[in-house]
């Protein structure tokens, strides 16, 4: 079997969720290792509720499939943090139009973030939410160009 | 009957199941859009939190039930929250024209179960079960952020309008005699603390909140409700009817 083979298709896989960035660039993929009954890839999800969670282990079986049998096993600690997020995956996440996080996980507790808008790199914008469209983002405007955007919270 | 471990877990499972199931009902109903988005996620947040543990219970017990069974196939008695969270989302009828749900009602409880969370999690990440300290490693993060958000609204709308520290004064008062189940469950030895060792801090962090909310705390109440051990308030079975409806009406329904 080859693992570098496995690894390469491994590190193709979009978030479904932001498929802008890959899940071994969200740090979501924590190992991948042959095993006597196939390949076994660990997954930490990012969050406790997070319904993409099933979907990322259904694509990964189906991506790794014809390199034999595939399981996944689910990994909660250590807990997924936004610091395993890669530089290139902070880099795909700003150009996509979602800030990436801005200050360490241990940071964030008293953190209040001062974002520059990813469309018009104006200096003043304003938090609309702390929460938005998935679990892991809040929503964000920008005052100078007027566009929301989306900010990927520190945890 | 069943091992203390279990019930410890189903304790804090079911406190957060039934919670979201509450914060669930907001659903396309809250005050603007980005507070509808505020209680789904925070729900989501601890339905995960709940599916951890309730999965962490099954196995403790060693019958085979996951999850699913867990959350949708007991009985009333069987769940083990405590009776704040099941209460309804307003003190007042469906029919007064709140829709039955009052958003006073909801901030506060809010405040209130993510401050105990965040403080019972933070001793859980010592037990000396690794699943549990697990559990409560990714779940701080999540309830540490819920803290937040409610206590901000605690504060705007407490030291807010006359109108708006008027609701929460009455909703305060509807909720606190309930809070006192909050430090009733024992420990287990080395799994977890009893709920009793994180009362005096939750009293002074919520002490604090009420300062900054320019609310007055209640007297106390000689209430002393036991949810955590089975005995329910009369709306826990219209909760579960809403709740299981689908496991019953169809059993072993999937997506």
């Amino acid at each position: 079997m080859n693992l570098e083979a496995a690894r390469a298709r491994l590190a193709s896989l979009p978030d479904p969720e932001i498929p802008a960035v890959t899940l071994v660039e969200l740090g979501i993929v924590r190992d991948l290792r042959e095993t006597g009954a196939g390949l076994e890839v660990v997954l930490t999800p990012t969050y406790s509720g997070c319904p993409a969670t099933e979907l990322i282990a259904d694509d990964v079986r189906a991506a790794l499939a014809e390199f034999g049998p595939v399981t996944v096993t689910l990994q909660r600690s250590p807990a997924w943090t936004t610091d395993w997020i890669s530089a290139e995956g902070r880099e795909k996440l700003q150009r996509y139009g979602i800030v990436p996080p801005q200050c360490s996980a241990e940071q964030a507790i008293r953190f209040v973030p001062q974002l520059r808008c990813p469309r018009c790199a104006g200096g003043r914008t304003e938090q609309l939410s702390r929460f938005g469209s998935t679990p892991c983002k809040s929503t964000w405007r920008c005052i100078e160009c007027g566009e929301p955007f989306e900010y990927f919270k520190s945890i | 009957m069943f091992d203390p471990r279990m019930t410890y877990v189903l304790q804090l499972a079911d406190t957060c199941l039934i919670h979201a199931q509450r914060l669930g009902e907001w659903c396309g109903h809250a005050p603007v859009i980005e507070e509808d988005l505020a209680l789904t996620n925070m729900a989501l947040d601890l339905i995960g939190q709940a599916r951890a543990l309730l999965t962490h219970a099954g196995a403790l017990e060693g019958a085979g039930r996951d999850e699913d069974q867990l959350a949708f196939l007991r009985e009333e008695r069987d769940y083990r929250n405590v009776v704040l969270v099941e209460l309804p989302n307003s003190a007042a009828s469906p029919s007064d024209g709140s829709g039955g749900r009052d958003f006073a009602l909801t901030t506060l409880r809010n405040a209130a179960v993510a401050i105990w969370l965040e403080l019972l999690y933070e001793k859980l990440l010592d037990s000396t079960d690794p699943e549990l300290a697990a559990i409560a490693a990714k779940a701080l993060k999540e309830v540490r952020y819920h803290r937040q958000h409610a206590s901000d609204w605690v504060v705007r709308l407490g030291d807010g309008t006359a109108e708006s520290q008027a609701r929460m004064q009455a909703a305060l008062a509807v909720l606190w005699p309930y809070v006192n189940e909050l430090f009733a469950a024992p420990g287990v030895d080395g799994v977890g603390p009893a709920w009793k060792d994180v009362e005096a801090e939750w009293r002074a962090r919520w002490g604090t909140l009420m300062q900054e909310a320019t609310l007055s705390l209640p007297r106390d109440s000689a209430l002393r409700t036991q949810g955590h051990l089975g005995v329910h308030s009369e709306h826990m079975g219209h909760l579960l009817a809403t709740m299981q409806y689908l496991q019953r009406a169809y059993p072993g329904g999937v997506w």
